[in-house]
This record gives C-alpha cells, structure tokens and sequence, in this order.
C-alpha cells in the first residue's frame, strides 16, 4: 500500500440527502424497534425534526468515502483482500430524515503487520450549514499474500 | 438512572439471523459484496461459507442499549467496534447473536456500556462500547 496516502487532501463527497423512507428501511434491517427510528410523529414528540437514524447509518455516507480510498490510482489496494477491522462512530448530532450531509476524507494511519497493512480513514460528516454531525473512523484490513 | 453501578447489565437480545437478514442489509445499506449471499463466491475467496455483514452485525448489536435508553438513540454519543469473527449464516439454519450489554464505566456524561456479542460459542467483535448520555 502506497504511504503517501497518509495526509493526502480528499474532495468532499456529492450531498446525501438522508430520506424517511431509507431510514426506515436502514432500522428494518438493523432489527430496530425505536419508534424514533420508524415514526416521524414519535421522532416530532421527542423532540427531532423527524425520524431519527440508527447510530449505524452513517455508514451509508461513509462508504462514498471509502469508495474514493480505493480508487485512488496510485493507492495499491486489492479490493478482493480488504477486510474490515474496526469502525467507530463519533457523533455531535443524530442524523435525521431531511439531513444534506457531506463527508471528507483523511487517511489518518497506515501501518504494516506481519504482511498485512492496515489503513485507517476518518470521514467528517457535515450538514448543509457546515456544522459537524458525525466522525465515522474505519480501519481496513488488506491481507498480504499467503 | 442514579442507581446504576459499574457491572450492571442492563439490557441482554438474541438476534435470529438468516439469508434473507443479509439480503435485507445489503439492500439497506449498498453493500452489495458477493460474500454477503453466495455461498460459491464466499469460499473461492478462503471462506467457509456467507457470513454476515460486520456492519449488519454492529448495527444490530447496539439496538439493545438503544431500546434501554428508550428508543432514543439519540443519546448514544460514540459507538465503537472491532470485528474480530465473521459470523457465519447458514442457508438452511441461518445463524443466532446473542448480545449482552454491561455498564462499563460512569461519568458525568452518562456512562459507557460494554458490549459482549456472541455467535456459536464465542465473542465476534472486541472493544464494543457505547457512550451514552444519560
């Protein structure tokens, strides 16, 4: 894997614009039973705009991101032996239906271990407005040859 | 809420997962990645056979504390995890994840809650905590 990644300047990711309907189906297939998730009437009550993703749903913004890393020309990573190795979520903010969020990315570590490389990648997550909602932080697994 | 202590578990699911959970998934989330739901392509890449998506399973693995806090999950402020098994879906049998969640740690914020995941015996991700506010 190429070094030099480290430190490279991304452009921000197209807008996302975050529908009910995705929500909704993103909390379906995560077996959540929030009605905040499900109900934008329930979201209102509690105090949201309207429903409410899951804390996992960034993942969905992340990966434009992620798919910018491996795209890289110059980048050197075999797609077919990227293993996921760790994700975190750092939030500012829930993300709620109506939401235009762009995320940036930051190759923050690269690191080789016993013929393995590891990349790890910090995508900022902004609203319309420019405020943070969210650091989704991804470390990928590339197995060297056996 | 000021009667929790460190230790305490506070909310404890079992998932039932199948074919269909990851079809769901990937629809849901645009990881379309072969592994995920062909079982041919799964093994000519080293595997045993489909295994759930790891995001599927952090995804779901958080939804306990989440019904604790409420519904509100809102209120989870960071949420972390290492894959460290694949969990295997049988076509046939499909595949159970069992998660336990404990109070790792309290502060004035809220707290942190530990999460132990298991599938056939043994831990599939490491260092699953959530903060939360409370």
């Amino acid at each position: 894997m190429n070094p030099e990644l480290q430190g490279r300047a991304f452009a921000p990711t197209a807008p996302y614009l975050v529908g009910r309907e995705k929500v909704r189906e993103f909390a379906r297939a995560v077996f959540s039973t929030s009605p905040l998730n499900h109900d934008p009437e329930a979201a209102r009550a509690a105090g949201y705009a309207d429903v409410v993703a899951p804390p996992t749903f960034p993942i969905v913004v992340q990966e434009a991101t992620l798919a910018q890393l491996l795209a890289e020309p110059d980048a050197g990573i075999d797609f077919t032996r990227v293993v996921h190795g760790d994700q975190r979520f750092s939030y500012t903010r829930p993300i709620v239906a109506g939401d235009e969020l762009t995320a940036t990315l930051a190759v923050t570590s690269i690191k080789s271990l016993g013929g393995h490389s590891m990349v790890t990648s910090e995508s900022t997550i902004v609203d319309a407005t420019g405020a943070h909602v969210v650091t989704a932080t991804s470390t990928l697994v590339v197995r060297g040859d056996e | 809420m000021s009667e929790l202590s460190v230790g305490d578990i506070v909310a404890e699911k079992t998932f039932d997962l199948n074919r269909g959970s990851l079809v769901r998934y990937a629809g849901a989330s645009g990881d379309f990645n072969d592994i995920h739901y062909r079982d041919d392509v799964a093994i000519s890449v080293g595997l045993p056979g489909v295994l759930a998506h790891g995001m599927l399973t952090m995804g779901l693995a958080v939804q306990p504390v989440v019904e604790w806090l409420g519904g509100d999950s809102g209120k989870i402020l960071d949420y972390q995890v290492r894959f460290t098994r694949p969990v295997l879906v049988d076509a046939t049998e499909g595949a159970t994840v069992t998660v336990v969640a404990k109070v790792g740690a309290i502060d004035e914020a809220g707290a942190r809650i530990d999460l132990t995941v298991t599938y056939d015996g043994a831990t599939v991700l490491g260092k699953a905590q959530a903060r939360v506010a409370l």
